[in-house]
C-alpha cells in the first residue's frame, strides 16, 4: 500500500514509462527517474530502516549526500537509490538495517 | 582569591579536554577556536583509545598513556551524565595484526622491551588459531597479532561535540572565527589578540600546529610539524569485528574505519589516490570480506608531531602562567588532560611524569 503522502508528476507529453518491482509489487516510473524518485512518485515514503535503532527513513537530499535513501537494487544492498537510474524490470527492495557481509554469515 | 581566568587557545580535543578540567576546578575559561579553514586534527582522527606499543623510547609516555586509558571510563560516564551524549567508548582490548612472522617478532620485541621497563605491562601474543576464534573474519595472510587488553576506541566526533556541550553547560565562553595572532605577556597575566584583545590570568596553548608560531611569544618552544594521515570509512555493515585494531575498526554504528598512512605532505590535507588505494588493499588482506564493501568517504588530517612524537607539556620559565600542551593523541590522552593536566594549570599540582615532557629534551639531544 502506498503511504498517504504522495508526489505528483508534472504533465509531460513525451514521458516514457517503465515498470519497477518494488517489494514484489509492480510500480510505474518514467525513463530518467532515479530509483528514489520512482519510489517516491509511486507514493512510498520509506526506503530503509536504520542499522542501529531500526527506525524508518526515506529519501531526503536526492543528490547523493545524505545516505537516507539506501535500498537493495537488483540484489545489491546499500545502494543510494537517488544515484541509480531506474531501468525497466529492476527489482528494488527497502534496505533493512545494516548490510550483512557474505562471509560473515558463512 | 578571585576566580582565575584561563584563556585556552585551541578548541580541538586537547583544548576542550583541558577546558573541561579547568571549569570543573572553578576556573573561568575562554576558549579561542579558529575558523573552519583551520587544520582540525580533531575532526579527522581515527578514534582509538590506545596504549599498546606506545612509548618504547620514553617509558613515562607509556605510563602516562596507560593512566589516561584507565581514566577514560570515568570521563565517558561524566560526559554522558552532564550532556546526555554517549561517546561510544568500548575497551574490549585491541589487536595489532602481523602479516609475516618477522613483523610479529618485531611487535613482540617492542612490547617485551616495554614490559621490561614498566610494572605489569599488559599484552598477549595471539597465534593464528586463537586469532581465528577472536576474529573469525581475519584473512589467511595474517599470521598472528599482539593484543593489548586495555586498548579500545571511541566515537571521536561525538567526543568533540560532548566536550563542547559540557563546556557550554558549565559556563565556558567560546570565541570562534578568528585565529589568535599574538599573545602579549603583561606584568600580571596575558593579552590574547585574535583581532580583538582579551585579557586573562593564564594562557594555555593548545592550538596544534598553530602552537609553533605562538609559543615563542611567551618564552616556549613548540617544534611541531604536520604528518598527514588518510582515513577511509565504509558503508554500514552488520557487526563482524568486536576488537579495534591499529589499522581497521568497526564503529558502533556499523561503518568500518580504515587508515594508517603517515606522510610528510606539509600543510596539504588532501587525500591521494595511491595512498587511499594502498590503505584499502591492505585492509582487504587483513579482512577479505571487505573486498566488496563500498567506501562512502575518505579524508585526510594532519597529525601534530613533535620531533620524537611524544607530547610537550611545559609552563614557560620566563612567563609563568603560560602553558604549552601539544600531542598527537588527543583522543587517548583526553582523560589525562582533563583529570591530571588541568589541575596542574589551575592549581600548580604537577601531574606524574611531567618532567619527561618538556621541550628542553630536543635541545639536549642537539647539544649531545
Amino acid at each position: 500500500m502506498p503511504d498517504a503522502f504522495a508526489f505528483t508528476r508534472l504533465p509531460d507529453p513525451s514521458r516514457q514509462k517503465l515498470t519497477l518491482d518494488f517489494e514484489g509489487v509492480a510500480i510505474e516510473a518514467s525513463v530518467g527517474d532515479s530509483v528514489a524518485a520512482a519510489v517516491l512518485a509511486a507514493g512510498h515514503r520509506l526506503t530503509r530502516t536504520t542499522p542501529v535503532g531500526g527506525s524508518g527513513r526515506g529519501p531526503y537530499c536526492m543528490m547523493g549526500v545524505c545516505f537516507d535513501c539506501l535500498m537493495e537494487i537488483d540484489g545489491e544492498q546499500n545502494r543510494q537509490a537517488c544515484m541509480v537510474e531506474a531501468r525497466d524490470g529492476m527489482k528494488v527492495r527497502r534496505m533493512r538495517g545494516a548490510r550483512p557481509l557474505a562471509e560473515a554469515r558463512a | 582569591m578571585a576566580e582565575q581566568h584561563v584563556a585556552v587557545v585551541g578548541g580541538g580535543l586537547v583544548g576542550m579536554a583541558l577546558a573541561y578540567g579547568l571549569l570543573s576546578r572553578g576556573c573561568r575559561v575562554t576558549v579561542f577556536d579558529e575558523g573552519d579553514d583551520a587544520f582540525r586534527a580533531s575532526r579527522g582522527n581515527f578514534g582509538l583509545v590506545w596504549m599498546q606499543s606506545k612509548g618504547a623510547e620514553l617509558p613515562n609516555y607509556a605510563r602516562w598513556t596507560r593512566r589516561s586509558t584507565q581514566l577514560w571510563p570515568e570521563l565517558a560516564s561524566q560526559l554522558a551524565r552532564l550532556t546526555g551524549t554517549d561517546v561510544g567508548l568500548a575497551q574490549p582490548g585491541g589487536l595489532d595484526f602481523a602479516l609475516s612472522e618477522e613483523e610479529l617478532a618485531e611487535k613482540v620485541a617492542r612490547l617485551e622491551q616495554l614490559r621490561g621497563e614498566i610494572e605489569d605491562y599488559p599484552f598477549e601474543v595471539i597465534g593464528r588459531n586463537r586469532l581465528k576464534e577472536m576474529v573469525p573474519e581475519v584473512g589467511p595472510e595474517v599470521v598472528g597479532a599482539t593484543y593489548g587488553p586495555e586498548d579500545g576506541h571511541v566515537n571521536p566526533l561525538r567526543l568533540l561535540r560532548a566536550l563542547h556541550e559540557v563546556f557550554a553547560r558549565l559556563g565556558g565562553r567560546r570565541v570562534a572565527g578568528e585565529a589568535v595572532r599574538e599573545i602579549q605577556p603583561l606584568s600580571a597575566g596575558f593579552l590574547v589578540d585574535n583581532g580583538a584583545r582579551h585579557q586573562a590570568d593564564k594562557v594555555v596553548l593548545a592550538a596544534g600546529l598553530g602552537n609553533a608560531a605562538l609559543a615563542a611569544q611567551v618564552g616556549l618552544d613548540a617544534p611541531v610539524k604536520p604528518n598527514r594521515g588518510q582515513v577511509l570509512v565504509t558503508e554500514r555493515v552488520r557487526p563482524f569485528l568486536k576488537y579495534p585494531t591499529s589499522l581497521v575498526r568497526q564503529v558502533d554504528e556499523g561503518g568500518v574505519q580504515i587508515g594508517d598512512s603517515k606522510e610528510d605532505a606539509g600543510l596539504d590535507d588532501a587525500t591521494s589516490a595511491p595512498v587511499v588505494g594502498h590503505i584499502a588493499s591492505r585492509a582487504i588482506r587483513l579482512f577479505p570480506l571487505l573486498k566488496d564493501v563500498r567506501i562512502v568517504r575518505s579524508w585526510a588530517a594532519l597529525r601534530v608531531m613533535s620531533p620524537d612524537g611524544y607530547p610537550i607539556y611545559e609552563e614557560s620559565p620566563s612567563h609563568p602562567g603560560a602553558y604549552l600542551v601539544t600531542c598527537h593523541s588527543g583522543v587517548t590522552l583526553a582523560a589525562a588532560h582533563a583529570e591530571l593536566l588541568a589541575p596542574w594549570i589551575a592549581e600548580g599540582a604537577a601531574p606524574p611524569y611531567l618532567e619527561s615532557f618538556r621541550a628542553g629534551r630536543f635541545r639536549l639531544h642537539t647539544a649531545a
